[in-house]
């Protein structure tokens, strides 16, 4: 295990942690560590630091760890911590808050597949005003080279009516460019 | 009472049979449904992994062509568009930066407050659900009901009606529509919709886990109310089989499907023939059709 200058480590991210409060509206600092997120968390098997850990990690500003953690990717926003969280942690919220930061800061390198999803997904709404499921299908399988996920219901989702070959485009797309570009224009 | 129906992709698309029967139910109990006009994605659950104002701005447009076109009440039956829904009108209203931001952003002002009622699909039918209603009552049929984690969690957020832990409202509309509601301890898990094209093992572990819990409970179905849900259960029963080696086949169907045979509808006009796994057997040997 490493040494770590907690001292040094809030000091260099103050200016993040603040930031990270306001746009979540959430205090980790609040946490007191009762792990009932944890403990309650139906993905932690899947992540490299369970939601109690992320919180502490937090709170001694070890910020480049959480934002390179996959659990900020892997937290499926159920939020069943936010619920039991004693403190009344919105934990589900900064997990989100968390993602947008990586996000914008470019940083997924343990989350390709998410940053494919995420990134064609928009592109499709940006689009046609709606999800493309074909086109998101096909963004995704190239994108992160499982060429045959979910091949296997593809058909039968086609065949029962639940698929259609084209897009639908809405009539207000322009409205919705406006959005995008807007976001864009905001660094959102 | 006008309710904006606002169907999203996956009643569009892979959740048809919700569509179907909400439409099928709606007349028989009063309701007037009117589509969104020209609605557009809400985004779930992209914008909100990647940025804050299109998380925001994509419902807000929707919930404006609502109350443009004279609605009182709004329903999302999908949970994640409910709940992005939900979210955007709370910003609207409290938030006037966001609000400012989507005035810029389509050169429009809006100098009101959004009063227009937004509610999940549990909401709009729990009250309508009454005993008269039941012309063929559903005996003999055993489910558990499965909200998941969208419709209940987080309560202070949503303000939602039902316990986040234990909810009861599907099992009365079970109960009042004759079919034995069973308890059991997985009704709010996470079906790990929101990771199921990303991270598909963890999906289907818990899948399996909610599949084997529904089994082991004694029921023959599983009642739900979400969309994501439904489809990760249902439509990747098969996956599940074939990753566990297991040999699950419990029909996972719609509450709305359920109110629709029991009040009489026939099967055909609810949308059976979209499930994955056919109910039809299951429903057929309790002679429920």
């Amino acid at each position: 295990m490493r040494e770590i200058n907690v001292t040094q480590s809030l000091d260099k991210n103050k200016d993040f942690l603040q930031k990270l409060r306001e746009e979540s509206g959430q205090n980790p600092g609040q946490c007191f560590q009762c792990m009932k997120c944890t403990g309650g968390c139906p993905f932690q098997f899947t992540m490299d630091y369970p939601p109690s850990q992320i919180m502490r990690m937090l709170q001694d500003g070890l910020v480049d760890e959480v934002l390179n953690s996959f659990t900020i990717w892997t937290c499926a926003t159920c939020a069943t911590c936010t619920t039991r969280c004693p403190r009344d942690i919105d934990i589900a919220k900064l997990m989100d808050t968390l993602r947008v930061i990586a996000y914008h800061k470019g940083i997924y390198s343990k989350a390709k597949n998410m940053h494919v999803f995420h990134t064609t997904f928009m592109n499709s709404v940006k689009n046609h005003g709606r999800l493309y499921e074909i086109g998101l299908a096909l963004g995704l399988n190239l994108g992160t080279g499982n060429l045959m996920q979910d091949t296997d219901v593809g058909l039968p989702m086609f065949l029962k009516g639940k698929i259609s070959v084209l897009p639908h485009n809405i009539k207000g797309l322009n409205e919705v460019k406006k959005l995008y570009d807007y976001a864009k224009k905001i660094g959102e | 009472m006008k309710l904006a129906y606002y169907p999203g992709c996956s009643l569009s698309g892979s959740a048809k049979e919700l569509d179907i029967s909400i439409k099928a139910i709606s007349g028989p109990l009063g309701l007037e449904l009117v589509e969104v006009p020209d609605w557009n994605c809400c985004g779930a659950s992209s914008a909100h992994s990647t940025g804050h104002f299109l998380s925001f701005a994509l419902p807000a447009r929707n919930m404006l062509k609502a109350e443009e076109a004279g609605c009182d009440e709004f329903t999302a039956p999908c949970p994640a568009c409910y709940v992005r829904t939900f979210l955007a009108q709370r910003e609207f209203n409290d938030n006037p930066e966001m609000k400012r931001h989507l005035e810029n952003a389509l050169g429009q002002k809006f100098d009101w407050q959004s009063d227009i009622k937004i509610k999940n699909v549990i909401e709009v039918f729990v009250d309508k659900i009454k005993p008269a209603l039941v012309k063929n009552p559903l005996k003999g049929l055993k489910v558990v009901n499965y909200y998941g984690c969208a419709l209940v969690k987080p309560p202070k957020t949503f303000g939602f009606f039902d316990d986040p832990e234990n909810p009861q409202s599907l099992d009365r509309i079970m109960n009042t529509l004759g079919a034995e509601s069973i308890e059991w301890p997985y009704k709010t898990e996470c079906c790990s919709a929101s990771l199921c094209f990303t991270n598909q093992d963890a999906t289907w572990k818990v899948c399996r886990d909610i599949l084997q819990m529904a089994k082991d409970s004694g029921a023959k179905a599983i009642v739900v109310a979400c969309t994501l849900c439904q489809s990760n259960l249902d439509m990747r029963q098969s996956q599940v089989n074939k990753k566990y080696k297991t040999n699950f086949n419990i029909p996972v169907v719609y509450f709305t499907q359920l109110i629709g045979l029991a009040m009489g509808i026939p099967a055909e006009k609810l949308g059976f023939d979209k499930l994955f796994v056919d109910a039809r057997p299951l429903l057929q040997s309790l002679n429920l059709i």
